[in-house]
């Protein structure tokens, strides 16, 4: 991956937080190259019976929008209104106070103030100002309202294509108001029109084709599976059964695909695989259900919706009790608040209970899906694991909360009581960069593309400069993560800003320390790495 | 309607908070019932020390500066718009004509919620309706401290702007109780 | 600009209200009709916004979480902050509402050389937002005085505990310095700091001006141009009792006051002021962190195309097959 044109501390010195000397309203955006993602394919807007498929690009001057897009988009917006009480809400409740300026990554990074998350969403209001509110409709521009043009549609495209959906924001916000939510609407209203990214388009088509959003048909599922089955043999000498499609079996795991084909999501899977065959339990991977990740919630409710339906159709099938949910961030803020609403009532499952420990999963009585997480977590307090700390011992350790893990589940104690239970040397980062304040990597929500890699190492700096900060003070050289984006992206990021610091998953560090019945004598981590490193700063 | 039920106890309470006044005053049997200040049949005086509209706004802050001038300045006598000099004391010159707190004072402070603190160090001339002599209710200590202090001279550095009460001693009738 | 514009519409109806009580026959349209039109508005206007709120569903479970959630029972759970029931949901929207817990959390980016990050708490908002509000909340009930009649007890407890310093005569309200100061550092805090001033828009402004004028207007009556507080009251009392009296010589004052009032209850279900009601809606905050314990119902689920196993497995039957894997049909 080619990285950004500019130097890291290039591109530092020039973040500004001056402003303008126009109004925003007078400030037309304009498309920074490494900054924007490319538009969607035609063939897959087609494939998903989405609106208006063509060839075209933001840089474009005609975005070949259909005729009456203007009307189409009034009324997508007016529909909402009228479906979405948060977006009504969200709409006439702003004070704009100011709270959440600095608390947007994207903002830190860039010092754009359209990158503000007040801004952000004025960006809509303006238009809802000036359509659905009496007063917009009576003062006009002194009361904040703005027609829709072509030029507030690219505006909304750059603007809410620079928007992770993270929620950081809304944590901070007197009113609760969720960023997250109005952009996710306002992608829908883009939709309607036929401007999508194409690093979201894709992946939708792929998941709705091959169960994964990278597109892996069964067969190649089912090799990559082996492959880890067999690599995992090598590293530990025990040979494990990864059972896919089986019908019958007790629990239906789902994690998301990158985990199976990509890096270093790969030493989570082995983790995984090692842990599932250590207690013994009976499960099933799925080739239809093959991706955690929901590609659909980046850009409408209606294909999340039909995304995640795949989950209890496949567990329904295949006759399991429940499902456990692998590592995974907007996965997990989908299957915790919103699956059982769009897809349920899953009354064909049952409560989960763990089939090792007896713990029944009350937190996921309903929606009948547990996280990995929690599951390990009852696993080590109830002892049924062994764990020899000592072979995480080349790492020290720091946690990035991911941020719907932290934000929508509060899931936010369990992967560091795994963590604790694992590695000797674990640090959190400063305070206000953790858990519930949790900084994004930058590159959530269908951001992670190449051509858009300098917004995505600037929204990622503030994340970076927290491990950073840790490295420097603790030598801290691995940051753990529960989430598959997270893996992709944060290595390019500490790559870029920090150096020296390796990305994985929370079950890696699990399947290092675990010791198998049976294992052979063991020298390395499940990387291949040695567990002691000379001149590493533990074994001073 | 979505949450029909929540919204609508929000709403009612919402609204009966906030017209709460109206029920209250709906249902108060005193409601419409206005101060009543009696002033005495044979008053001392044929004036007050300013005029009626002027006293209904402003007494506190005279009596206010009559205690600064009379304690800080030593000063004793204050010139009323009129021209006439009465003395700064409000045992002799107020309760004179308004010996009765209940009956005047009162009336009015109870009706808009004022406590004064007045009589937080001062008797307070409870008399049953009865005037008395002002004499009897004094403070005899404080009297002779401000008959020690009080050089003999009239007050003719007042703070108050004479010439502005002048101007806006209009004879606008209240229409309120009326009974001043 | 919006500033400007702002500034112009509060001194307009100052002086609307200035010379309209000044004519003599028109006491009548400023002591009575028009606080009776803007209670009726502003009662009205609140009921109709939050019945149309209403008319929306919220049909996903959102709440935007800020603690541990309650999962397995060793793991201790923050119950105001991720409650998983409605009294936690109770607690979390008290502390939302009494004492602004979000913007409490508040902090100040700074960027130094490096570059290097700090996230310094910044209680400034938080401490002027809630001055402000508090104050306005305690100057209204103890206008209650003026309001009610007999007056209620509790209501001469909150005026004596609000002049309990007993400075001046009459005694100073220690709201009426903390709501000025206030709403100073809120309207100086959107002039001076360029953020602010790059998102403020006329909306933002105006109610600012307005509660200042409210403030300063109602100050002025009481210690500098008195006005006559029985007759004032009679007037109130009137109102709340639907007989209303406009007595004479209150002073214009009074007026100007009671019309910036109107103002401000006219403006109020058009405007941004709507968070008052608002906040208890937001979704973000008032449901529980228990969306997968219970199940929360969308009443206009969409049907959407989904691809089924069985089309999937049309698709790759002889690669599945190929590769061993199981087949619903052979």
């Amino acid at each position: 991956m080619a990285g950004p044109k500019l130097k890291p501390e290039e591109l530092a010195s020039k973040i500004k937080y001056s402003l303008p000397p126009k109004g925003w309203m007078d400030q037309p955006v304009e498309f920074k190259e490494g900054t924007f993602s490319y538009s969607g394919n035609p063939k897959n807007i087609e494939y998903m019976d989405l609106p208006n498929p063509r060839k075209w690009q933001p840089t474009d001057p005609d975005w070949k929008l259909p005729e009456n897009w203007k009307e189409i988009i009034l009324e997508g917006l007016k529909d909402r209104l009228h479906r979405f009480r948060s977006l009504q809400i969200f709409m006439d409740i702003c004070v704009r106070c100011g709270a959440c300026a600095d608390k947007c990554h994207f903002f830190i990074g860039s010092g754009d103030p359209k990158n503000m998350p007040v801004m952000r969403a004025e960006l809509l209001r303006a238009v809802y100002r000036n359509d659905f509110a009496l007063a917009g409709k009576i003062f006009g521009r002194f009361a904040g309202a703005r027609e829709l043009t072509l030029d507030v549609v690219k505006e909304w495209f750059y603007y809410f294509y620079q928007c992770t959906q993270c929620r950081r924001c809304s944590v901070f916000c007197p009113y609760g108001i969720d960023t997250a939510e109005i952009t996710l609407l306002v992608r829908e209203l883009l939709s309607l029109v036929g401007v999508n990214i194409d690093w979201i388009v894709t992946p939708v088509a792929n998941s709705f084709r091959t169960g994964n959003h990278l597109g892996i048909q069964p067969h190649g599922f089912k090799d990559s599976i082996d492959f880890a089955v067999d690599e995992l043999e090598s590293i530990t000498g025990v040979r494990v059964e990864a059972p896919i499609n089986k019908k019958g079996a007790e629990i239906l795991f789902i994690t998301p695909s990158a985990d199976y084909f990509g890096s270093p999501h790969y030493y989570t899977l082995l983790g995984y695989l090692a842990l599932f065959h250590e207690i013994g339990l009976d499960y099933t991977w799925s080739t239809y259900a093959s991706e955690g990740g929901n590609f659909g919630s980046f850009i409408s409710h209606d294909l999340m919706k039909s995304l995640n339906a795949k989950m209890y159709a496949e567990a329904k099938r295949l006759g399991v009790k429940w499902i456990l949910g692998g590592e995974c961030g907007h996965m997990w803020r989908v299957v915790h608040q919103y699956m059982n609403t769009l897809n349920g009532p899953a009354d064909f499952l049952e409560e989960p209970v763990s089939p090792i420990t007896g713990t029944r999963f009350e937190n996921a009585r309903s929606t009948k899906m547990v996280h990995i997480c929690e599951f390990t977590a009852d696993l080590i307090k109830n002892g049924k694991i062994r764990l020899d700390k000592g072979r995480n011992d080349n790492r020290r350790v720091t946690f990035h909360d991911s941020c719907n893990p932290a934000r929508a589940l509060g899931l936010i104690e369990e992967p560091r009581y795994l963590i604790r239970n694992s590695c000797n040397y674990f640090f959190e980062m400063p305070e206000n960069t953790i858990r519930e304040q949790t900084f994004c990597c930058g590159s959530g929500a269908g951001l992670g593309t190449d051509e858009n890699l300098e917004m995505r190492m600037r929204g990622g700096l503030p994340r970076a400069n927290a491990v950073k900060f840790v490295k420097e003070e603790h030598g801290v050289n691995f940051l753990g993560c529960i989430c598959a984006i997270d893996k992709a992206t944060l290595p390019p990021l500490m790559e870029y800003w920090v150096g020296g610091v390796e990305v994985g998953g929370v079950h890696e560090l699990v399947g290092n320390a675990l010791i198998m019945n049976g294992e052979k004598e063991r020298t390395t981590d499940l990387r291949g790495e040695p567990f002691h490193i000379e001149g590493n700063w533990n074994a001073r | 309607m979505h949450d029909s039920g929540k919204i609508i106890v929000g709403l009612v309470i919402f609204v009966g908070l906030f017209t709460a006044p109206f029920w209250y005053d709906l249902s108060s049997s005193e409601a419409l019932e206005t101060p009543n200040p009696v002033l005495p049949a044979k008053p001392d005086q044929k004036e007050c020390v300013a005029n009626l509209e002027f006293m209904r706004r402003n007494h506190m802050a005279l009596l206010d500066q009559w205690r600064t001038e009379v304690v800080r300045d030593g000063m004793t006598y204050f010139k009323s718009a009129s021209g006439k000099e009465f003395e700064m004391r409000y045992t002799k010159t107020c309760l004179g004509c308004h010996p009765n707190t209940s009956q005047f004072c009162d009336q009015c402070h109870n009706y808009v919620g004022i406590n004064p603190y007045c009589w937080d160090c001062h008797n307070k001339p409870e008399l049953g309706g009865v005037q008395l002599d002002t004499a009897q209710i004094l403070n005899p200590k404080s009297e002779t401290l401000s008959e020690r202090l009080a050089p003999p001279r009239a007050s003719s550095s007042s703070n108050i702007d004479r010439d502005r009460f002048k101007s806006r001693s209009s004879n606008r009738p209240s229409s309120g109780s009326g009974a001043f | 600009m919006n500033v400007i514009f702002s500034l112009f519409a509060i001194l307009i109806i100052i002086a609307a209200a200035f010379l309209g009580a000044s004519v003599p026959r028109l006491d009548f349209l400023f002591g009575v009709a028009i606080p009776y039109a803007a209670i009726t508005i502003f009662l009205g206007g609140i009921i109709y916004r939050v019945v149309k709120w209403s008319t929306s569903p919220v049909p996903f479970h959102i709440p935007t979480v800020a603690g541990q959630q309650k999962s397995l029972p060793w793991i201790k759970d923050s119950p105001l902050e991720s409650p998983h029931n409605t009294w936690g949901v109770i607690g979390r929207m008290a502390l939302e509402v009494l004492f602004f817990r979000s913007l409490f959390r508040n902090t100040k980016m700074e960027m130094k050389n490096g570059p290097k990050l700090t996230y310094g708490s910044s209680k400034y908002l938080w401490l002027g937002a809630i001055v402000f509000h508090w104050s306005m909340l305690i100057i209204i009930l103890r206008h209650l005085r003026l309001f009610m009649q007999p007056i209620p007890a509790f209501v001469l407890g909150v005026d004596g505990i609000d002049g309990f310093f007993q400075v001046g005569l009459p005694g100073l309200y220690v709201t009426d310095v903390l709501i000025l100061s206030a709403l100073t550092f809120l309207i100086l805090r959107r002039l001076t700091v360029p953020r602010l001033r790059y998102i403020s828009l006329s909306s933002d402004y105006f109610p600012l001006f307005l509660i200042f004028s409210i403030a300063a207007t109602g100050i002025l009556m009481r210690y500098f141009f008195r006005i006559d507080l029985v007759n004032a009251k009679e007037l109130a009392v009137g109102l709340f009792s639907f007989h209303p009296v406009v007595p004479q010589g209150i002073g214009v004052l009074f007026y100007v006051h009671l019309f910036l009032v109107s103002t401000l209850l006219v403006y109020f279900p058009f405007s941004k002021l709507l968070h008052m009601p608002g906040i208890f809606l937001s979704p973000t905050r008032n449901l529980a962190n228990n969306s997968r314990m219970k199940r929360h119902v969308n009443p206009w689920n969409h049907p959407v195309r989904v691809h089924t196993y069985e089309e999937y497995e049309d698709e790759y039957r002889e690669k599945m097959k190929e590769a061993g894997l199981p087949l619903d049909k052979e």
